[in-house]
């Protein structure tokens, strides 16, 4: 069965985490540009940050023979340091064209503020200018409403809903979001959000059309195996087979395939390569 | 270096446009009815609004492809041009005076196939030498295989000192990047290239390991005695590692200079007599193991 997470922070795990997501069957994923846990005080550490994204970070990935795609985006919480946020939004778009960014994101509400909200609708645009699919975080306070507002702003914005993904969703919000026509996305976490039994539950209520599962693993108390764990629970409570793979592969793929630039094909780990000559064999040189 | 189709030179099965046309009538063979499209719509896009390009710039790989330009090239050769770095000069030639303005946020903000773009363009564009050089010098410090080839082209060959071109030919020796593949290198070789490259030979043997054949040749031209003398002091190295590392550079200093056959004849000569020494040294490591 070939697995997809659409939503995981790889910059900020281990070669140990890129091994064991690889055995376990893991063959894509889509990593959103997001905050790193502390404000950035320039505009720099931004564009490092992309430059990570779409190349070592790339890099790293195929060396254990998993694709890795990203979206670019400024994040809620730095969207509010206003005069950097615009700073950011200005060369947002040479980044936004690059291969194998299928999509914007995560942008969206942290506090629900006036700054949020700006930076929330000039992305929206800009996916629309580069025609592609948008990955809205929703809030961890006050979620139900800031989730009704993310999908007021969609619904008032050029993209169609059917390119949006309202991720972080939880038993009081994935109803609104999945009549909204828009992705519903649940992140499976230890502790917070979600779990696999939970998110059981829901889909075998609900189906599995427009529903979509990650680990959004980060620097935080997080499991980049959560998308092949929730595939486990599935199939102990019964699923098909053919039925966890939509959930796990062809969903996402169909969501960011809308990109046009998905890169799904085979590779083999090449453990010998080097990104810009630098190899993540620590100390032999590649021969 | 031999004249092949017009406005290419060929240099040991390496095709070097020597202008844009050729580059132009190569791509065009090579493009479908909407790559074509894409290509022009984009060209004059940039010809109205030279901005645009940041844009257009990193879509290029998806809408022409990144295959080689030259269908018998082969899949891992750094220095073949590619559809994308064809289509990525012809989009820059197409700014015109306003490149320069464009070049430097281009290179900086591109992952490695824009990079690459940028520096096999620089050739072809009327770039000021403290905007174009700096994006060698970069590409140079990198370890990238690719980035290093594309950064050797005409321009950079015409602007680099000889200090600067040593270094970075002992670069290309170092991480693995075929000398074959820069046109241009013989008419710029020195006595210290020579020297440093010889002195490089040196050290890998006495690590116990190899070094590409083609160094002999720009060692040869000048034939640093002390430097060549240390390597022919390593075939009696106590350390059996050393002598057969060099007996192995040694004899593929002989091979190459038969094959060159523009060789001098001292080197032959040279090179016969290490064979020689090489044979006696490897009977004695028989004996000793």
């Amino acid at each position: 069965m070939r697995m997809f997470d659409p939503h995981i922070h790889m910059t900020s795990r281990t070669t140990d985490d890129y091994e064991a997501m690889a055995l376990a069957g893991i063959e894509a994923i889509v990593e959103p540009a997001f905050w790193l846990g502390q404000p950035r005080s320039s505009l720099g550490s931004f564009v490092d940050y992309f430059d990570g994204l779409i190349g070592w970070e790339r890099f790293r990935a195929g060396q254990f023979g998993i694709w890795h795609h990203c979206a670019m985006g400024l994040n809620p919480k730095e969207a509010n340091d206003e005069p950097l946020a615009r700073e950011v939004l200005d060369v947002l778009g040479r980044y936004l064209a690059k291969d194998r960014v299928v999509a914007v994101g995560e942008i969206g509400f942290d506090a629900m503020t006036g700054a949020e909200e700006r930076a929330f609708e000039a992305q929206l645009e800009l996916a629309a200018e580069h025609d592609l699919p948008v990955l809205v975080h929703t809030p961890h306070r006050d979620k139900l409403h800031g989730t009704v507002r993310s999908l007021e702003l969609v619904a008032a914005s050029p993209v169609a809903p059917e390119r949006v993904l309202i991720d972080h969703n939880n038993e009081l919000t994935f109803e609104r979001v999945l009549a909204s026509g828009c992705w519903c996305g649940f992140t499976i976490y230890p502790d917070t959000k979600m779990d696999e039994r939970r998110l059981v539950s829901i889909v075998e209520a609900e189906g599995l059309e427009r529903m979509i599962v990650n680990s959004a693993a980060d620097w935080g108390r997080s499991d980049p195996l959560k998308v092949p764990k929730t595939a486990a629970a599935m199939r102990a409570a019964g699923f098909p087979e053919q039925e966890i793979e939509r959930l796990v592969w062809h969903n996402p793929v169909a969501l960011f395939g809308q990109s046009g630039r998905l890169e799904l094909g085979e590779i083999v780990p090449a453990l010998r390569a080097t990104f810009a000559g630098n190899s993540i064999l620590r100390g032999a040189r590649p021969q | 270096m031999a004249r092949s189709t017009v406005g290419w030179t060929q240099d040991v099965g390496h095709v070097i446009p020597l202008d844009h046309h050729a580059l132009e009538r190569a791509l065009a063979a090579r493009m479908d009815a909407p790559s074509r499209r894409w290509l022009e719509q984009a060209r004059s896009e940039v010809e109205r609004d030279p901005g645009t390009i940041a844009t257009i710039f990193p879509a290029v790989g998806r809408a022409i492809g990144r295959a080689p330009l030259h269908p018998g090239a082969g899949a891992g050769d750094v220095h073949a041009w590619t559809l994308d770095a064809a289509a990525r000069t012809l989009l820059l030639v197409a700014i015109g005076p306003a490149v320069s303005g464009e070049i430097a946020a281009l290179y900086h903000h591109g992952d490695a196939a824009e990079r690459c773009g940028v520096l096999r363009a620089l050739a072809f564009l009327s770039v000021e030498d403290a905007v174009g050089v700096p994006l060698v010098e970069d590409a140079l410090r990198t370890n990238d295989l690719y980035l290093i080839a594309a950064s050797l082209g005409a321009y950079a060959f015409a602007r680099l000192d000889d200090a600067a071109l040593a270094q970075a030919v002992l670069k290309c020796v170092f991480v693995g990047v075929p000398l074959t593949g820069l046109g241009g290198l013989q008419e710029r070789a020195t006595p210290e290239l020579a020297c440093m490259l010889a002195r490089y030979v040196h050290e890998r043997v006495a690590a116990g390991r190899g070094v590409p054949d083609e160094v002999w040749p720009l060692i040869d031209r000048f034939g640093p005695s002390a430097e060549l003398a240390a390597i022919e002091a390593e075939l009696t190295h106590p350390e059996p590692d050393r002598r057969r590392a060099a007996q192995d550079a040694l004899a593929s200093r002989a091979a190459r200079g038969a094959l060159a056959g523009h060789a001098v004849q001292g080197a032959l000569v040279g090179g016969a007599a290490q064979g020689a020494l090489a044979d006696r040294a490897a009977a004695r490591a028989r004996q000793e193991s």
